[in-house]
């Protein structure tokens, strides 16, 4: 049985109409659908258990710190890390990049080196940019080969003795490329710089295991895989966390308060100021199970499956362009496709006519658009719920685009 | 067959495919270039004014359908007109002139080209 068979009756949204046609979402890689367990997970600690967490010292408050920190455990496990407590819980891989480039880049000097890389999403651009003009650094970044991968002897090059922070993504939200996490901080490691990986758009199709990766920092958002909006995960190794000064305040990332100072909490709530995403939290937990269940070699296996047949359907219509490594590179669950002539935006609005959802436009990536010489690029990205018929279906649609505008 | 009536009109269609006010504008002397953070689209605009009247216009950039049916149609309602009166051309006007539904997410694309107008009467954003 293909893994579609078992998951779509999951997910309620896919007995939608959209414009009058059965919904095919192609766009999982910019925010996933729910399943069932997740939305009633939710609504049910909504509904019975909901308090705020850590200090509630009646029943709800304690469900809901079980349940909250449940979902830490959950993680844990999910991402093979060491301990809990390298399990931070945020707002998002944005949030997660903006409080490391924060954290990380507080201490440095004028004239040190942030190294991010060409085919970097703006979230794990932009928070390097503001550090590096509030503490005068040099902001460097890895080109992209002709065939879309990491230029790895160029990273050689780049990384010197003032290199402090090496900050790039696992997968690429618009190639699909797969970075070698583990070689480029191995290298990053021997220049002494600290490596923080961007696991958006890995987490939700790859085994992970922290151990494996070697990397210092690692952040991702449930909101891909399955699970909620609004909260997000970052892992850091103990000792990294260790040393870095927290640079948001409030409560619960305290210990002990003065009017003048304060002790700061243990790890993780060190980083957790305020009140934290308690329902979402819980909707992680039912998005890591759901995943867990299917197992995520299978989750991947299928995907790749589907990208693989995407590349291909598209790649041999005329006028078609598809962007990223070759087919037989392994790649992530994405295809950016351009249609000669036809604006993406165009291609995107056209494509929901026939109520296939796909994104369209330069994907929070315009740095890479401007490598790609592109204004932007129409993506179809899958999850668990694709099925092929639905990529033989977009296949179908873009090879009449041309045609009709 | 993909139901394009419901989503581009025939004036969208025909300004997409053969723009009249495409290319560069030789002798402009007012200029404006913006982009639409949304999805990247950059639209240029050139003026030629003659005193206060603008005698001629043209448009460049990468742009969807819709945005580059909006910045022809707004080339032709600005030509010959004083700039106090061009100045004063409304979302409205273009939407009158394509004959098109837009939906919310794409009522920038029609109004991108207007506010490139308004920097380029302004003197600024070459």
């Amino acid at each position: 049985m293909r893994l579609h068979e078992i998951t779509r009756g999951d997910f309620p949204v896919l007995g939608r109409v959209v414009n009058g046609h059965p919904l095919v979402y192609l766009d999982s890689a910019a925010s996933s659908q729910k399943p069932r367990t997740v939305i009633e997970a939710m609504s049910q600690y909504y509904a019975r258990s909901h308090a705020n967490v850590h200090r509630s010292i009646h029943t709800l408050g304690e469900e809901a710190t079980e349940l909250y920190e449940g979902a830490r455990d959950r993680v844990q496990r999910f991402i093979g890390a060491q301990s809990r407590e390298e399990v931070v819980l945020t707002r998002g891989t944005t949030d997660g990049l903006n409080l490391l480039a924060d954290a990380l880049c507080a201490g440095l000097a004028p004239g040190d080196e942030v190294l991010i890389t060409e085919m970097e999403h703006h979230s794990n651009i932009i928070p390097w940019q503001l550090a590096a003009r509030r503490q005068r650094l040099a902001l460097r970044a890895v080109p992209v080969t002709g065939s879309g991968l990491l230029d790895l002897d160029a990273l050689d090059r780049l990384l010197s003795a003032r290199t402090r922070v090496v900050a790039f993504t696992h997968v690429s939200n618009v190639l699909g490329t797969i970075n070698p996490v583990a070689e480029v901080c191995a290298r990053a490691r021997r220049a002494g710089a600290v490596t923080v990986v961007d696991g958006a758009q890995a987490a939700p199709h790859l085994a992970l295991d922290m151990s494996l990766l070697g990397c210092d920092f690692y952040v991702f958002s449930p909101h891909k895989m399955l699970g909620p909006t609004g909260i997000g995960v970052l892992w850091g190794r103990r000792e990294r966390l260790e040393a870095l000064e927290p640079t948001r305040g409030g409560g619960e990332m305290i210990k002990e308060v003065w009017l003048d100072r304060a002790q700061w909490n243990d790890l993780p709530w060190r980083f957790e100021p305020g009140t934290p995403p308690i329902a979402e939290a819980v909707g992680l937990t039912a998005a890591v199970e759901y995943l867990e269940k299917l197992g995520m070699d299978r989750v991947g296996e299928h995907e790749r499956a589907l990208t693989r047949q995407a590349l291909a359907g598209l790649a041999a219509l005329p006028g078609v362009r598809v962007f990223g490594p070759p087919a037989s590179v392994s790649r992530g669950a994405v295809v950016a496709f351009a249609v000669e002539g036809l604006h993406p935006h165009d291609v995107a609005a056209l494509l929901d006519a026939e109520g296939i959802a796909v994104r369209a436009g330069h994907h929070c990536a315009m740095p890479l658009m401007h490598r790609l010489g592109v204004v932007g690029t129409a993506r179809a990205s899958f999850s668990v719920f694709n099925a092929p018929d639905e990529i033989d279906h977009l296949v179908r649609t873009v090879a009449d685009l041309r045609s009709v505008l | 067959m993909i139901a394009t009536r419901a989503l581009y009109s025939d004036v969208i269609r025909e300004r997409w495919r053969r723009p009249r006010f495409r290319g560069e504008l030789p002798g402009a002397t007012a200029v404006a270039e913006d982009v639409n953070p949304l999805c990247g689209d950059r639209v240029r605009l050139m003026l030629r004014l003659d005193g206060v009247r603008i005698v001629a216009a043209g448009f460049v950039g990468d742009s969807c359908a819709i945005c580059t049916a909006s910045a022809d149609v707004l080339a032709e309602l600005v030509v010959g007109r004083p700039a106090a009166e061009a100045r004063a051309v409304a979302a409205g006007d273009l939407l009158a002139v394509l004959q098109a539904d837009i939906r919310p997410t794409r009522m920038r694309c029609v109004t991108l080209p207007l506010s490139v107008l308004a920097q380029a009467l302004n003197g600024g954003g070459a």
